[in-house]
């Protein structure tokens, strides 16, 4: 079930991974009537050391819901989060937040606007080690905010949030995060709320603690460009499940499925070949309809009724998962009926088109 | 915070109004009696229901009793009743629904039961039932009696309040670090809810001096102390307003109205530090205003 190749995931076991979670949220209308929404279907994700997996996908996928159950603020309907291969039902979550972090997307409303910087790093260090002396605690507290480039450290002690920039608010949030040594760091969209021009130092950031300090990451996102960026491996979700997945260079140059195809169409890249404009591939919105109601999804495979590949088999069954190659496997009915190599024949658009005059006809 | 608040001319009125009648009630009996040199249940035959005179400031009793040393002393009767009917009613507020909104679930059920059953009993019948059954109620038991009954409002407002802080990111970064529940409560989730903790407490402090008033007016009190309601009550007894006594029962009813209006202008202020739109455009601004506007006039008209 890992998206990492076989050679790392022989090695070690994953620090941290799900398998098969399932979430379902049940919604209670005003009469009494109650219906369920399946946010997350069959999830499984390995995180290993010093490894970045990012998970893509559109609003609404279930990537945040995936984070939010491995961060264990849900417990899953059914399937296990696995700390070191031991289930994580059985550990009080203060000691499991002890070893896994999550990073909010929003760095405006992740720090409480009524305390200092130093609160927030003083309690989680206090949290973490009872024996440290306040001094020790100051002198620890500045280290992390040098450890996320925020520096010198003392200058940031004594700010409120508001004074602070996102990019700083989000690095003070990270660092808060790395106060209790947690080996697993989760971002839910880290970088998604601020600031074009200071993104990239963010995915520095979190490489570098990588790299350097051999944190497991999972890197939530719905830019596939920046994940190409940062990762080493890439999960696609739509609509609740994972329709994707492997080595990030695999998945982004050969996409295995259509859905996979789309994200990395509709992502703007100066590399690519060919002449047609973002503005031309994609100039009827309408055309590439809308992710699906997560209360009734569609039959068989959920991205059937967007498909452009779509066939009869599709609309009535879900696919295997089916393995390609080096890691990499997809979950789509083209792998199984022999006609894989249309995926990469063409463009997304090009394929719509194609149906849509094939449907007229 | 407090130099913003104090800059506000209805709040400086309304703290100055609070903190005279607070001295008023802490220096009560060393007021009356080392500087008015009167007690205030002393009956001066030779001086029946007397207009005010310069022995006298504010005039005598039915009883002969000075209505100013009356006054000083009531004001300690009815603001011991507010605060403490009012320092009840947001300590039970503030447990019941930060504690409901809070935790949720379950715990959310049993406390909102409660609270809604607070809610919708006749509060005023209830009071004449428990201070009939407890007899001989002090200004204490009235105080705890208001107390007791007058949360449930504020409790739903904390509740709702309570609900959308703790599902805020911070709440749940700070949960992830291992925090404990009280401090989650205590150190985050409370410091969101002082603007309508302070309103509330200052809400419950003028309901908690009017039910007094009403309660003593209504023949429910201990008849051996003094408050501006049984002050009130007694005048209303010996027909004080048919007989043109007004000076008996104007200075109590003013008091009362006066630290109603203060504590409502303290609110009004603190509204305003919270939501700016409220703020009104003082004069001093205008002044300000136009006399930018007047320089730049006369600059452009020399120029």
């Amino acid at each position: 079930m890992t998206a990492a190749p076989e050679a790392v995931a022989g090695e070690s076991t994953p620090v941290l991974s799900a398998v098969d979670v399932t979430k379902h949220f049940v919604v209670r209308g005003a009469v009494g009537d109650s219906s369920v929404v399946r946010a997350v279907e069959n999830a499984s994700v390995d995180l290993h050391e010093g490894r970045i997996v990012a998970v893509v996908g559109e609003s609404g996928s279930g990537k945040t819901t995936l984070a939010r159950m491995l961060a264990r603020f849900y417990e899953p309907t059914t399937g296990e989060i696995l700390l070191d291969g031991v289930p994580a039902t059985g550990r009080a979550t203060r000691t499991y937040h002890q070893d896994v972090q999550l990073i909010f997307q929003d760095p405006f409303g992740s720090l409480n606007p009524v305390h200092r910087v130093r609160h927030n790093l003083d309690r989680a260090l206090r949290i973490h080690d009872r024996r440290l002396s306040a001094s020790e605690r100051r002198k620890a507290a500045i280290e992390l905010l040098e450890r996320v480039s925020l520096t010198p450290g003392e200058d940031y002690l004594d700010k409120f949030p508001h004074e602070l920039s996102g990019g700083q608010r989000q690095r003070v949030v990270i660092a808060r995060a790395l106060a209790v040594g947690p080996r697993v760091l989760l971002g839910d969209e880290p970088i998604s709320m601020l600031d074009v021009s200071i993104r990239l130092e963010m995915l520095n950031l979190l490489d570098r603690l990588r790299r350097e300090d051999g944190l497991a990451l999972l890197y939530i996102t719905h830019d596939i460009a920046s994940a190409r960026y940062v990762c080493d491996d890439v999960v696609v979700m739509y609509a609740g499940e994972m329709v994707e997945g492997g080595p990030k260079e695999e998945v982004i140059a050969r996409p295995a499925h259509p859905y996979t195809k789309l994200l990395v169409e509709s992502s703007p890249d100066p590399d690519r070949v060919g002449t047609l404009s973002r503005e031309e591939l994609f100039d009827d919105a309408e055309a590439l309809g809308e992710p699906p109601s997560l209360i009734e999804p569609p039959d068989g495979c959920r991205f059937h009724p967007r498909c452009p590949f779509a066939m009869e088999r599709c609309r009535t069954q879900a696919p295997p998962r089916t393995d390609v190659g080096g890691g990499h496997w997809a979950r789509c009915w083209l792998h199984q009926e022999g006609r894989a190599e249309e995926i990469g024949a063409t463009t997304f658009a090009a394929a719509l088109a194609n149906r849509d005059k094939e449907v007229r006809s | 915070m407090l130099p913003s608040l104090w800059s506000n001319p209805k709040v400086r009125f309304g703290l100055v109004v609070v903190g005279f009648f607070t001295a008023l009630a802490v220096l009560g009996p060393w007021l009356t009696e080392s500087v008015l040199g009167v007690d205030p249940r002393a009956n001066d035959i030779s001086a029946i229901a007397s207009p005010p005179s310069a022995e006298h400031w504010l005039g005598t009793t039915q009883f002969g009793q000075d209505v100013l040393a009356q006054l000083v002393a009531g004001a300690r009767g009815s603001m011991f009743v507010g605060v403490l009917a009012a320092l009840i009613g947001t300590a039970l507020a503030i447990a019941f629904g930060v504690t409901a909104g809070y935790f949720g679930g379950t715990v959310d059920h049993i406390l909102n039961f409660v609270t809604n059953l607070f809610m919708v009993m006749p509060v005023l019948p209830l009071i004449f039932i428990v201070s009939g059954y407890l007899r001989g109620t002090g200004l204490w038991v009235i105080a705890v009696i208001i107390g007791v009954f007058g949360w449930a409002g504020g409790a739903r407002t904390l509740r709702a309040q309570t609900l959308s802080v703790r599902n805020r990111d911070f709440v749940l970064g700070m949960r992830m670090l291992g925090e404990s529940h009280g401090r989650l409560v205590a150190v985050e989730v409370l410091p969101h809810l002082v603007g309508w903790i302070a309103s509330m407490f200052l809400g419950a402090l003028i309901g908690g001096i009017l039910a007094e008033a009403g309660l003593a007016f209504l023949g429910i009190s201990d008849s051996g102390s003094i408050s501006w309601g049984s002050m009130i009550q007694a005048a209303q007894s010996q027909s004080a307003v048919l007989r043109g006594i007004w000076w008996w029962f104007v200075p109590p009813g003013l008091c009362i109205a006066l630290i109603g209006t203060a504590a409502a202008m303290i609110n009004f202020g603190v509204d305003e530090l919270a939501n700016p739109k409220l703020r009104a455009g003082t004069r001093r601004v205008i002044r300000r205003t136009r006399r930018a506007e007047r320089a730049v006039a006369a600059e452009g008209g020399a120029a």
